[in-house]
C-alpha cells in the first residue's frame, strides 16, 4: 500500500490539502445552524400543535334523547376517524388539515339569521337554537360523493322545526344555507377551488323531510370545529357536501340555489345529487363504497344503497328523471 | 467539478438510490398496516401516482444533468430512474385493479373506457411496458441501438400523458397547482432537447 507522506515529515500531507480556516469555520457554523434549526424547528412545532388544542374549545356534552325511527343500526363509525377525515375546504383540501386548521374558528358568539321569503325573519344565537326544540340522537350513514362512507350519531332536530318557526310564504320554494366566509379564521377561504361563501341548498319538500336535520353536535357532544361547528345540516340521503357547515345564514328563496359544487363544476355535481349508485360521478362510479373504520382495505368494497338507503325520501322524486336531475 | 466516481464509488451511489426510492413504498406499506391511515386507499392511489411523476421527471432529467454538469457517469443511472417509474407505475394500476376494482377485468376496463383521465392514465402506463421489458442489455443488442432509441423516445409521450392524467384528475377541484409545477418541469426538460438539437443541427450546416 502507497502511504502519502508529506514533504515536511508531519502529518498534515500538503499545504493545499488543508482546509482553509475561514471555510471550515463557515462549515461549522452551518451545521451548528443546521442542527440549531432542526431542533428548534421541532420545539417550535410541538409548541404550535399545543397551542392548537389549547384553544380549541373543549367540546360541551349534549343530552340527546335517541330518535330510534331515524336511526341506523350499522355499527358507528370511531369519533378519531369521522373527526380526523374531513372535507372542509375552508381549511384546506386534504382530509387531514380541517383537524389540523379547524382549531381558528370562534364558535361563540354565533348567530344565524334566518331571511327571505319568511314572515318572521330572525337572527338567532346558539343558545336559542339549542333551545328551540328537543335535542335527538339520530345514527346516520353519511355517503361521500368521492366513494367512501361513515355512520354517525349526530345531535339534532328536524330543520322542520325551525321552519314552522319563521313561517315561509307561498314564494318560499328552496331554502339555502350559507357557510362563514371569514379568511382570518378559514385560512381555505383564499383558495381558488369554490366561490365562497359555501352555499348549499334544498328544495322546499325536502328542508321539511323529517330526516333533514339541523344538527349541533355528534357524539353527545358539541360538533368538533372540523365538522362544521356550531351548527350544520345534515341531508342523509344526498352525498355529503350537500350538508353545509357552519351556517351563519338560511335563505328562503324563490329560485334554486346556486350551490358552491354546482356553479364550480355543473357537469359533476348536481342541485339534487341524491345518492344514486345508478348514476355515476363522470369521472368515478358510484356504485360502491368503503365504510370509514369498518370496511378492510383489502376487501370489496360494498354496494351503495339508492338515496344512501333512505328509500322514505323516494315519494319526493315521483315522476323526475333522477338520471336527468342528478 | 468534473467528479467521477471509481466503480466502487459508483457502485455504493447507485444502491444508495435503488433503497432510496423504496422509502415511498415502505412508507405507504407500513402506514397502511400499522392502521394509520383512515383510507388507505385514497393514499396508496396518490402516493404511487405522484412517485410515477417524480420518477419520469428524473429520468427526463439526467440527460440534460450530464450535459450541463459534465458527469458522464449519471446516464448509468437512468435505466434504475425509468424501471421506478414503471415499478411504480404498476403499482399504481395495481392498486385501481386490486383495492378499487377487486380484481374484476371487466368493471376495470369499462372505468377506463369510460373515463377519459383514467384512458389518458392506462395509456401511459401500457406504453412503459415496452419500455421496462427492453430495458436489459441483451433486448438493446437485440434491436439494435437506434431502434432501441426511438423506442424509447415513447417517455417524450409518456411523461406529457401522465401530467395530463394528473392534471384532469386535479380539475375536478380546481386545484392546478402541482399539475402545472410538473408541466412546467417536463416542458422545461423536453424544451431543453430541442434547443440543443436545433443549435447541433445548425452548427452542423455551419
Amino acid at each position: 500500500m502507497l502511504i502519502k507522506r508529506s514533504p515536511n515529515g508531519t502529518d498534515i500531507p500538503f499545504p493545499s490539502e488543508i482546509t482553509p480556516q475561514a471555510v471550515y469555520e463557515e462549515r461549522r457554523r452551518f451545521i451548528a445552524r443546521m442542527a440549531a434549526g432542526a431542533v428548534a424547528g421541532s420545539a417550535l412545532w410541538e409548541m404550535a400543535n399545543r397551542q392548537a388544542f389549547a384553544q380549541a374549545p373543549a367540546a360541551q356534552k349534549l343530552a340527546a334523547k335517541l330518535n330510534p325511527a331515524y336511526s341506523a343500526i350499522d355499527k358507528q363509525t370511531p369519533f378519531k376517524d369521522a373527526s380526523t377525515y374531513n372535507n372542509f375546504y375552508e381549511f384546506g383540501l386534504d382530509k387531514s388539515d380541517p383537524a389540523q386548521n379547524a382549531h381558528t374558528l370562534k364558535t361563540r358568539p354565533w348567530t344565524v339569521s334566518i331571511e327571505g321569503e319568511v314572515k318572521k325573519p330572525m337572527t338567532l344565537d346558539l343558545d336559542s337554537l339549542l333551545k328551540l326544540a328537543p335535542l335527538e340522537e339520530r345514527v346516520y350513514r353519511l355517503r361521500c360523493v368521492e366513494g367512501w362512507s361513515m355512520v354517525i350519531p349526530w345531535v339534532g332536530y328536524s330543520l322542520s322545526e325551525l321552519i314552522k318557526k319563521v313561517e315561509p310564504t307561498g314564494n318560499a320554494k328552496f331554502v339555502e344555507f350559507v357557510t362563514l366566509n371569514d379568511k382570518a379564521q378559514m385560512p381555505g377561504v383564499g383558495s381558488r377551488v369554490l366561490n365562497w361563501p359555501y352555499v348549499e341548498g334544498l328544495r322546499m319538500d325536502e328542508a321539511n323531510h323529517p330526516l333533514t336535520l339541523l344538527t349541533l353536535g355528534m357524539y353527545g357532544q358539541t360538533l368538533p370545529n372540523q365538522n362544521g361547528a356550531p351548527v350544520r345540516i345534515v341531508v342523509p340521503w344526498k352525498y355529503g357536501f350537500k350538508s353545509a357547515k357552519s351556517i351563519v345564514k338560511i335563505r328562503f328563496v324563490k329560485d334554486q340555489p346556486r350551490t358552491a359544487w354546482n356553479v364550480s363544476a355543473p357537469s359533476e355535481y348536481g342541485f339534487y345529487s341524491n345518492v344514486n349508485p345508478e348514476v355515476d360521478h363522470p369521472r368515478w362510479s358510484q356504485a360502491s363504497e368503503r365504510r370509514i373504520g369498518e370496511d378492510s382495505f383489502f376487501q370489496k368494497k360494498r354496494k351503495t344503497l339508492m338515496f344512501n338507503g333512505y328509500g322514505d325520501v323516494a315519494s319526493l322524486y315521483t315522476g323526475m328523471d333522477l338520471k336527468k336531475n342528478f | 467539478m468534473a467528479f467521477n466516481p471509481t466503480p466502487r464509488q459508483f457502485t455504493a451511489i447507485k444502491a444508495g438510490l435503488f433503497l432510496l426510492a423504496l422509502v415511498p413504498l415502505g412508507r405507504m406499506v407500513w402506514l397502511t398496516l400499522s392502521g394509520q391511515l383512515v383510507e388507505p386507499l385514497e393514499f396508496i392511489t396518490r402516493g404511487t401516482g405522484d412517485w410515477v411523476l417524480y420518477m419520469l421527471c428524473i429520468t427526463l432529467a439526467i440527460t440534460p444533468l450530464r450535459r450541463l454538469s459534465g458527469w458522464n457517469w449519471v446516464v448509468k443511472l437512468r435505466r434504475m430512474a425509468g424501471l421506478y417509474a414503471f415499478f411504480y407505475g404498476f403499482l399504481h394500476f395495481l392498486t385501481f385493479l386490486w383495492f378499487d376494482h377487486f380484481f374484476d377485468v371487466q368493471e376495470m376496463f369499462k372505468d377506463v373506457l369510460k373515463r377519459p383521465f383514467i384512458t389518458v392514465g392506462f395509456i401511459a402506463f401500457v406504453l412503459l411496458i415496452p419500455l421496462a421489458v427492453t430495458s436489459t442489455n441483451g433486448m438493446i443488442r437485440r434491436l439494435g441501438g437506434k431502434r432501441w432509441q426511438w423506442l424509447h423516445r415513447l417517455i417524450y409521450v409518456i411523461a406529457p400523458l401522465g401530467i395530463l392524467h394528473f392534471w384532469w384528475m386535479k380539475a375536478g377541484k380546481n386545484n392546478f397547482t402541482q399539475p402545472i409545477i410538473f408541466g412546467l418541469i417536463v416542458a422545461l426538460l423536453l424544451g431543453a432537447r430541442i434547443y440543443w438539437n436545433r443549435s447541433k443541427a445548425l452548427a452542423a450546416r455551419a
